[in-house]
């Protein structure tokens, strides 16, 4: 049996990259990439949590909601794409440094 | 016979060896992987055959005849080539996606071979979601293709590589709708409980002809356009048009490589008619399947002939139909397979909740889906009339030089 | 058993063996994905790491969810992400750096924000898992019937959230 504390620590190393990834890199893709490991070492927790509860069969809610955010996923992916590809089309850069026409 | 008994025999053999649980329990996965993968490797010989066979009786030649018996091993013969060729890698290509990308399709297409059920208990895993399993790994299929037409850092491949996701992930669609047409009316995922299901009994003798693809023709029909385009087999092989991209995503393949697509997409095809002839065709179901000693074997004869008879059926489509230009079937896709699926489903999940009796239900999804069948019919035969026309005119001359003018029925006078 | 400077590893049993190769591909892959100077190599790193994080759903007997993982990540949002990738791909030339001009801060901040969850997961003496037999079919069809009682409105929603994002990607990546 795998214990508890392994799936977190895999989360937790999956979840540190993914906010390096989002909060570090220069390129807008790059930061959504990083926003999609933190969503998927969320999921990893809530399954493993969802496991080792009192009664997995009868309480479904770590499932439940990692579909959710698997759903919540796909939606934002294709949104966040979607405005990186008009704003490539609109300045030719997705260059998040260069992106600064709302800074003051 | 059950392969879960025969892999429980041996598993204890070995653990009576005196090897501990875990390893006795790998050895036997690793054996069952290694057969189903070798068997794979070696029906593709046999498919590339037949396929050279079709074609070439349709095109009224004989086809390969000189290696072997009726031509048998030719591509034994053509394999060895491939192989002795030399592996080219383009210079400024993309390694790490060039190479891993021929690897990643064939894998995706193996992995598939674990779900199918051969005969009665003779299946690698019947997992318990099984149809969503399928569907799932034809996704590496496409990541493959992606990589393949960027990691060539040649135009063309690119090209074929968007080419290819968009027609999968758009014909991915009707082809999951249909498979869910199934999964709602035998209420499991599970290859096995879905043939299971598809038997019909009369007085204690299976006859096994209660196939769902006689109760719904509608869905059959859209299952096998899609799995025709998952396939990239006429009339949607347009990723690989040798007329317009050369050869598609793998133009700048060679030897080895270039062979481990072509196998990847030879088993594809095998393996989508072997889903089909288990979702809509009984799979191993067919008379007298439920015999004590017999029924598997005939079972595992029966599973064959439908699924090579469905492959031939892919190939002579193949032999005979025009291709597709992209916009058609971008339009097929999403303008009338998809709406049409989704209304047979809204239509089917509707008829099952009816307080009527379940051969009521059937008679009714027959209805929907003989409907489902004259729609997609009568779209079809008006847009090749429109298309038919478009182009006769196209020939005509526009201009109205001397008295020759066109008028509105498009005649001359 | 006892490595050389005399430390104590627990002899892992064949499962967790399997765990910890699966782990480590999904660990690796994914610090690829924000390591990786190659943007498109990144986008294959991270479908590796969609790959793992399925397997570890294996391991935790969500083999639907599993199944599902591979279908929505690697089968659509990889998909879109080595697309945008490629349509906007003059970004992958020329450039100094990848990283921003706040990646120093950042880093340092993922790494303490690692330790401590490191630290919490190690020390907290969480429970054992379940003994309860999880009976795969019967758990896919209870999932069913939560979606569409107890967490209705959160699936319907998610259901519109879906079609609007729908509609707003053709709008904002429309030609026009």
């Amino acid at each position: 049996m795998v214990p508890l504390s392994w799936y977190l620590m895999l989360a937790a190393f999956l979840f540190s990259c993914g906010l390096y990834g989002a909060l570090g890199r220069r390129n807008a893709i790059a930061m959504l990439m990083g926003i999609e490991l933190m969503l998927n070492a969320a999921n990893i927790n809530l399954v493993a949590f969802w496991r080792h509860g009192v009664g997995p069969m009868a309480d479904l809610t770590g499932q439940v909601f990692a579909v959710l955010i698997i759903g919540l996923a796909a939606a934002e992916a294709a949104v966040g794409l979607a405005l990186i590809i008009a704003v490539y089309r609109e300045r030719r850069t997705i260059d998040v440094d260069e992106l600064d026409l709302l800074a003051g | 016979m059950q392969i879960t008994q025969w892999s429980d025999a041996l598993s204890g053999w070995l653990i009576g060896l005196g090897l501990p649980e875990w390893a006795a329990i790998f050895l036997v996965y690793a054996v069952g992987a290694f057969v189903l993968i070798n068997y794979g490797m070696l029906s593709v010989l046999l498919l590339i055959w037949i396929t050279r066979k079709v074609i070439s009786r349709i095109q009224d030649r004989i086809g390969p005849n000189r290696v072997g018996k009726f031509g048998l091993l030719q591509t034994v013969a053509d394999a060895a080539k491939l192989l002795s060729k030399e592996d080219i890698t383009p210079r400024e290509a993309d390694k790490i996606a060039y190479n891993l990308s021929p690897i990643l399709s064939v894998s995706g297409v193996l992995m598939l071979l674990a779900v199918i059920p051969f005969a009665p208990g003779l299946i690698g895993v019947d997992l318990n979601i099984a149809a969503l399993f399928v569907v799932a790994l034809g996704s590496i299929g496409i990541m493959a293709a992606l990589m393949a037409g960027w990691g060539s850092n040649n135009k063309y491949a690119l090209l074929a590589g968007f080419r290819v996701v968009a027609q999968l992930l758009s014909y991915e669609i009707p082809l999951v709708l249909s498979i869910l047409t199934v999964v709602l009316l035998t209420g499991s995922m599970r290859f096995g409980s879905i043939i299971e299901s598809q038997s019909l009994h009369l007085g204690g003798f299976n006859l096994g002809v209660g196939w769902l693809g006689i109760v719904m023709p509608g869905a059959l029909l859209i299952f096998f356009i899609s799995s025709l385009a998952e396939a990239e087999l006429t009339p949607f092989d347009l990723l690989e048009a040798e007329s317009e991209l050369i050869a598609g995503f793998h133009i700048e393949y060679s030897g080895m490589k270039f062979a481990m697509f072509f196998l990847a997409q030879f088993l594809n095809a095998w393996i989508l008619a072997a889903v089909m002839v288990t979702l809509f065709l009984g799979g191993w179901q067919g008379p007298g399947v439920g015999l004590p000693v017999v029924g598997p074997l005939l079972g595992f004869g029966y599973f064959m002939i439908k699924v090579f008879g469905v492959y031939v059926l892919q190939q002579w489509i193949r032999g005979t139909f025009p291709r597709l230009r992209i916009d058609q079937m971008m339009y097929f896709a999403w303008k009338v397979l998809v709406p049409l699926t989704i209304g047979l489903i809204v239509v089917q999940a509707i008829v099952q909740k009816l307080p009527t009796p379940v051969a009521v239900h059937y008679v009714l999804i027959f209805i929907a889906n003989v409907g489902v069948l004259a729609i997609v019919a009568s779209i079809l035969q008006k847009y090749f009339r429109e298309e038919q026309m478009r182009t006769k005119r196209s020939f005509e001359p526009t201009s109205l030089i001397g008295t020759m003018q066109v008028n509105e029925e498009g005649t001359m006078y | 058993m006892e490595l050389p400077l005399g430390i104590q590893v627990p002899i892992p049993t064949f499962e967790q063996f399997i765990f910890i190769q699966v782990a480590l591909v999904t660990a690796v892959a994914g610090l690829a994905v924000v390591t990786s100077r190659n943007l498109f190599h990144s986008a294959l790193a991270l479908t590796l790491t969609f790959f793992g994080v399925a397997g570890v759903y294996v391991f935790l007997e969500a083999e639907f969810l599993a199944v599902s993982q591979v279908l929505v990540y690697v089968g659509a949002i990889a998909m879109l992400i080595a697309f945008a990738i490629m349509l906007t791909r003059s970004m992958m030339y020329g450039r100094t750096s990848p990283l921003n001009n706040q990646w120093g801060k950042s880093s340092l901040f993922a790494l303490l924000f690692f330790m401590g969850l490191l630290a919490f997961a190690r020390a907290t003496p969480w429970p054992a898992a379940s003994e309860e037999v999880i009976a795969d079919e019967a758990m896919i069809g209870a999932l069913g019937r939560e979606f569409v009682t107890t967490y209705v409105i959160a699936f319907e929603v998610l259901g519109l959230l879906l079609l609007l994002a729908l509609v707003g990607a053709v709008m904002l990546a429309r030609d026009r």
